[in-house]
C-alpha cells in the first residue's frame, strides 16, 4: 500500500529565499505527526506543499502513490478527490473565513465538492453541532472572537470528513480552554485511519497530539523520533531553537539551564 | 474636523466602512420587490436600464429612468437617505467637478454673465453638465440599488450563469473578500498607531504617517489576499460560484424581465 505522503528530496524558495532544502520524509495512513520547528523553519511551507498549494522546484511529492504536480491538480476528478481527502487549517483563521455567515463558511467546501443540497445542509448542521458552534450559525465570521474563529475554521474542513488533516499552529493565540478543546479533538482521532499532521512549536502539546515527531530546521529534517525521544533531547531542542538557556539566580548564585515554556517545573541543585 | 483629530477620524471612517457593509448585507434580506426576483433577472434588468441611460440623448428620458430607479429603491426597501448619502452626494461631487468646465466652455446662448471675470454660462453648457451629472447619478443609483438588494454571492452566481468568464467572477469575488481584510487590517494599524501616539501630533505629520501606513497596508493586503486565495483553493475552489440556493425562473420573473427590457427599449427609443 503506498504511503499517504512520500516526500523525496524537495526544495522550495520564495523568490530568492530558500524555505525548504532537500527535505525527505514519509507519512503513513493513520500517523499522528508533529512538525516541530522554530519560526521560519519551513513548517508552514511544507504543509502547503503537502496540500498541493505550492509545488516544489525540485524533488517529488506523492499522495497515496499519485504525484502532486500542478498538471495533475488541473484534472478536475483528481483535484476534487484530493481536496476532499486532504484538508488544511491555516494558522491565521481570518484568511480561511471569507463567507457572509458561519453556515455559508462551513457549507463552502461541500458545495465545491458538488454534494447534493440535502447532504450539504445535513453535514453542516452535524458539524456545527459537533464543534458546539450551532449558536454562531448566522453570525458573520469576521465578527467572531479568536477562539470562535479557530473553531469555525476547523469546522469548515472537518465537514468534509477528510482522511488527512493538516493543522498549522492550531493552538497558537488561543486561550487555555480553547487550546485544550483543540488538543482533545486531535486526541479523538488516535487509533483511527485519519492522518493528522500538526505544525507547532508548542512543546507542551506534542505528546498529546503526535506519535511521531519531525524536527525541522532551516527547511530540512533535523531529527525524527517518538515524542519522548525528541522532547528528552535538550541539545537537539536547543539547536532547533525550541528551547533556550534560562539564566536566573538562587540565593545570589547565577546559573543557567535549558528552558521551554511548556514545562513549568524543574529541579535545582542547591 | 480639528487638525488634531485626523488619525481619530480615519479610524472612525474604517469602523463606519465595516458598519456600512453590514447594513448592506441586512438590506439584501428585506422582503422587497427586487429581493423577490431571480438574481439573474435583477442583473439583466439593471444592466438594460443602465444601457438605455447611456443611449438616451434627451434629458427628460434620463430623468424618467432616474425616477424609475428611485421607485425600485423604495419598493425594494432601500432607504433613500442611504442612497442620498452614499450615492447622490458623492456622485454630485465627483461628476460636478468634471462637468463644471462645460458650463463655461460650451459655446451657445449666454444664460448668465459675470462681467468682472469675463465668464458666461451658456444654455447649452448647462444642458451638457446636466446630462453628465444625471447620467452618472442614474447609473450609480441603479447599480447601488442592485447591490443593496442582492447578496454579493448571488450577483456573482448570476454573472457566472450569464456566461461571464470564471476568471472575471473570481477577480470580483476576491475583491470583495479582500476589501473586508483591508478594512480590518487598516483599522488595526491605525488603532496601534493611535495607542502609541503621545502628545499633540501636527496635522501634516499625521497625514505623512497615514500615507506611509497606506504603503505598508497595500503590501500586507496583497499578501493576505494571496492567502485567502490559497484557502479557497484548498477547499476545492475551481473558479465556479456554487451556492445552496438554486436559481429558478418563476412567472413573476418573466413578467419583471419583460417589464425591464420593454422600459429600457422605450426609454432608449424616446430619448434617441
Amino acid at each position: 500500500m503506498p504511503s499517504t505522503f512520500a516526500v523525496q528530496d524537495i526544495s522550495f524558495s520564495y523568490e530568492a529565499i530558500p524555505a525548504i532544502r532537500g527535505l525527505t520524509l514519509c507519512i503513513e495512513e493513520g500517523d499522528r505527526v508533529a512538525l516541530l520547528g522554530a519560526n521560519g523553519s519551513g513548517k508552514s511551507t511544507l504543509l502547503r506543499i503537502l496540500d498541493a498549494l505550492y509545488f516544489p522546484s525540485a524533488g517529488s511529492v506523492t499522495f497515496k502513490g499519485d504525484a502532486l504536480t500542478h498538471e495533475h491538480l488541473q484534472q478536475e476528478e483528481f483535484s476534487l478527490s484530493f481536496r476532499r481527502r486532504v484538508a488544511l487549517v491555516f494558522q491565521n483563521p481570518d484568511v480561511q473565513l471569507f463567507n457572509p455567515t458561519v453556515f455559508d463558511e462551513v457549507a463552502y467546501g461541500p458545495l465545491q465538492m458538488q454534494w447534493s443540497k440535502e447532504d450539504v445542509v445535513r453535514r453542516v448542521d452535524e458539524t456545527l453541532s459537533f464543534m458546539s458552534i450551532s449558536h454562531l450559525r448566522e453570525r458573520p465570521p469576521y465578527r467572531l472572537s479568536g477562539g470562535e474563529k479557530k473553531r469555525v475554521a476547523l469546522a469548515s474542513v472537518l465537514v468534509l470528513n477528510p482522511d488527512v488533516l493538516l493543522l498549522d499552529e492550531p493552538t497558537a493565540t488561543l486561550d487555555p480552554k480553547s487550546q485544550s478543546q483543540v488538543v482533545d479533538l486531535i486526541q479523538q482521532w488516535k487509533g483511527t485511519a485519519k492522518t493528522v499532521i500538526t505544525a507547532t512549536h508548542q512543546l507542551e502539546i506534542v505528546e498529546d497530539i503526535a506519535d511521531r515527531v519531525f524536527v525541522l530546521e532551516a527547511g530540512t529534517v533535523m531529527a525524527e523520533g517518538s515524542p519522548s525521544e525528541i522532547l528528552s533531547n535538550s541539545d537537539l531542542l536547543l539547536r532547533a531553537n525550541l528551547i533556550h538557556a534560562h539564566r536566573h539566580s538562587h540565593g545570589g548564585v547565577m546559573h543557567s539551564h535549558p528552558h521551554s515554556h511548556g514545562h513549568s517545573q524543574h529541579e535545582h541543585e542547591r | 474636523m480639528s487638525r488634531h483629530s485626523f488619525l481619530k477620524s480615519t479610524v472612525r471612517g474604517f469602523a463606519q466602512a465595516v458598519s456600512k457593509a453590514l447594513q448592506s448585507e441586512h438590506a439584501t434580506t428585506q422582503k422587497g420587490l427586487l429581493q423577490q426576483l431571480d438574481p439573474r433577472v435583477r442583473v439583466i434588468g439593471v444592466f438594460a436600464l443602465v444601457v438605455s441611460v447611456i443611449l438616451c440623448r434627451r434629458l427628460e428620458a434620463i430623468a424618467a429612468i432616474f425616477l424609475i430607479a428611485i421607485a425600485l429603491a423604495v419598493a425594494s426597501r432601500v432607504r433613500l437617505g442611504l442612497l442620498a448619502k452614499r450615492v447622490w452626494l458623492v456622485v454630485l461631487g465627483f461628476s460636478g467637478v468634471i462637468a463644471l468646465p462645460a458650463l463655461f466652455l460650451t459655446p451657445g446662448e449666454p444664460l448668465f454673465t459675470a462681467p468682472a471675470l469675463h465668464l458666461s454660462i451658456s444654455m447649452q453648457g448647462v444642458r451638457t453638465a446636466a446630462f453628465l451629472i444625471l447620467r452618472v447619478e442614474t447609473a450609480a443609483t441603479l447599480t447601488t440599488v442592485l447591490v443593496l438588494s442582492t447578496a454579493w454571492t448571488h450577483i456573482l452566481k448570476a454573472l457566472r450563469s450569464l456566461h461571464l468568464p470564471a476568471e472575471v467572477v473570481t477577480m470580483l469575488a476576491m475583491t470583495h473578500r479582500y476589501l473586508f481584510l483591508l478594512i480590518e487590517t487598516a483599522n488595526q494599524m491605525f488603532e496601534s498607531r493611535q495607542s502609541r501616539a503621545v502628545g499633540i501630533v501636527s496635522g501634516s505629520a499625521q497625514r505623512k504617517m497615514t500615507a506611509r501606513t497606506a504603503g505598508v497596508l497595500l503590501s500586507k493586503s496583497i499578501e493576505l489576499s494571496h492567502e485567502v486565495y490559497l484557502a479557497m483553493l484548498s477547499r476545492g475552489f475551481r473558479g465556479e460560484v456554487r451556492l445552496l440556493t438554486d436559481f429558478r425562473l418563476r412567472p413573476r420573473d418573466y413578467v419583471a424581465l419583460t417589464a425591464f427590457v420593454f422600459t429600457s427599449c422605450m426609454a432608449a427609443w424616446i430619448g434617441r
